[in-house]
């Protein structure tokens, strides 16, 4: 009795689950991308049965990753540089690279209301302005714009805080260190109204956030299929959500 | 290459960070370590492994609630409302609190040996000559426990200057006031400049080097006796 009971059991094993058949993408993410990303994840595993394995950081540094060999198949970058140099130095895919969203700014205080935002960066009644790297990250070299546009880049300097990517940008105006911040539309959706303005798009150079499949998953046809689901219906739809616009 | 003054802010910054923290741990952990070497309260063990927490806890979890006790809802900022900052983050004198913190196991454990080392001897005999206590520390333990001071400051100073995970969560990344070696070479690395960040970390390997060297001759010399 027990004998068969064993059988039937090592039989369910042995059963070819979903999973056995199932792909796997590596996916590294610009960190302000990541709340969409995950959201896109979901609806490409229900679609397709493939799991995606996400990695979420600032866009410089998984780069540096990738240049070493880092195991990614598909790069969704916060800039367009890095996709075309990903294509240049041979470690993505010519022809694969497409804007896959389009940023905004916008800044962001849990304390100071900011509907009139350039009438508080202009009274300049804060300690402390949080803003990501601008040299690495388009989020915070648009930051940097909209203010020199204000014409207040001398009393804005001395009182920036640089996070080494968009999201330990949030973390210090999160935490209460800095009272305001510029930082991506994507990591606030949800915030009152009052906490967030929406930098007017003629104020900074426009943030292409472009994608690349790399070499890593030229063959791999669930990468291939993640690409393509990133520019389908669905996930253009959570990426809209998310605050991002598409590129034209 | 790298200019000069493009490497002489980070290193500078560094250096001071590590001077001013290794001078503060030698008056803040003497205490500590003289007390726990001393002390026959049964709970003492628990506070040396409250002092040696930074020793196991990654960085980042130290520097994350850093980051919180600094701002402006923690004790760090009533101190820093005191010169009429909101936080304590972002600024040269949060990062010496936070690598005071981070550093401490670093200067109170080898502290503690070398109190342990010389045993209750000399100390019943300074006493017995009528030494009074102070007279006892500063005169007798202290001297006799200079291999430890001078093995802790060494490994405190170096600890200091590589420390990573913590400036980069409380730091903010200002020039001149929080962007120390680490966090540079980092930086380079990250924008791709990664020529000048082999030069800067050379320098540190070299750095390294030399600490390590000293540490061990200098247990050499004065530890045993």
């Amino acid at each position: 009795m027990r004998f068969i009971g064993l059988l039937v059991g090592v039989g369910f094993l042995a059963l070819p689950g979903h999973a056995a058949f199932a792909g796997e993408v590596s996916v590294a993410v610009a960190a302000n991308f990541t709340k969409p990303a995950e959201e896109i994840g979901k609806a490409f595993t229900a679609m397709t049965g493939d799991t995606v394995v996400f990695s979420f950081g600032a866009t410089g540094l998984l780069y540096a990753q990738i240049s070493q060999a880092a195991p990614f198949e598909v790069f969704l970058s916060a800039d367009n540089k890095r996709p075309a140099q990903a294509v240049a130095d041979g470690l993505g895919v010519e022809g694969t690279v497409f804007t896959y969203a389009v940023g905004k700014v916008v800044l962001y205080s849990p304390s100071i209301d900011v509907t009139d935002g350039e009438g508080v960066l202009k009274a300049g009644a804060f300690q402390h302005i949080a803003i990501a790297d601008p040299k690495t990250a388009p989020y915070g070299k648009a930051g940097l714009e909209v203010v020199g546009k204000l014409g207040l880049t001398d009393a804005i300097t001395a009182k920036l805080v640089t996070g080494e990517n968009i999201s330990q940008t949030l973390q210090f105006v999160e935490s209460g260190n800095s009272e305001i911040g510029f930082v991506a539309l994507s990591q606030v959706t949800g915030k009152p109204a009052t906490r967030v303005w929406t930098v007017p798009a003629e104020d900074y150079s426009p943030i292409l956030q472009d994608a690349v499949l790399l070499k890593t998953g030229e063959d791999d046809p669930a990468a291939k299929a993640f690409m393509a689901f990133l520019k389908g219906p669905e996930a253009t739809d959570i990426i809209r959500t998310f605050g991002y616009e598409l590129a034209q | 290459m790298l200019s000069l003054s493009e490497i002489a802010a980070p290193v500078a910054l560094s250096l001071t960070l590590a001077l001013v923290v290794t001078a503060l741990l030698i008056v803040i952990a003497t205490p500590i370590a003289w007390w726990l070497c001393r002390s026959k309260w049964a709970g003492k063990e628990a506070v040396a492994a409250i002092v040696a927490l930074p020793l196991v806890l990654p960085p980042t979890v130290l520097g994350f609630y850093l980051l919180i006790a600094l701002g402006p809802n923690g004790p760090g900022g009533a101190i820093a409302s005191l010169w009429g900052s909101r936080t304590l983050a972002f600024s040269f004198e949060g990062l010496v609190f936070g690598s005071i913190l981070y550093s401490l196991p670093f200067m109170v454990q080898p502290l503690r040996n070398a109190f342990e080392a010389m045993g209750d001897e000399p100390i019943e005999a300074a006493q017995t000559l009528g030494a009074s206590g102070t007279q006892t520390f500063f005169r007798v333990a202290m001297p006799l426990a200079r291999g430890g001071y001078m093995a802790g400051a060494v490994l405190s100073f170096a600890h200091t200057v590589g420390e990573f995970g913590v400036v980069l969560m409380i730091g903010g990344n200002i020039p001149g006031e929080t962007k120390v070696l680490s966090i540079a070479i980092y930086d380079y690395v990250e924008r791709g400049e990664w020529g000048r960040a082999h030069v800067l970390a050379a320098g540190m390997v070299v750095f390294a080097f030399v600490v390590v060297t000293a540490v061990m001759m200098i247990e050499r010399r004065v530890g045993n006796r």
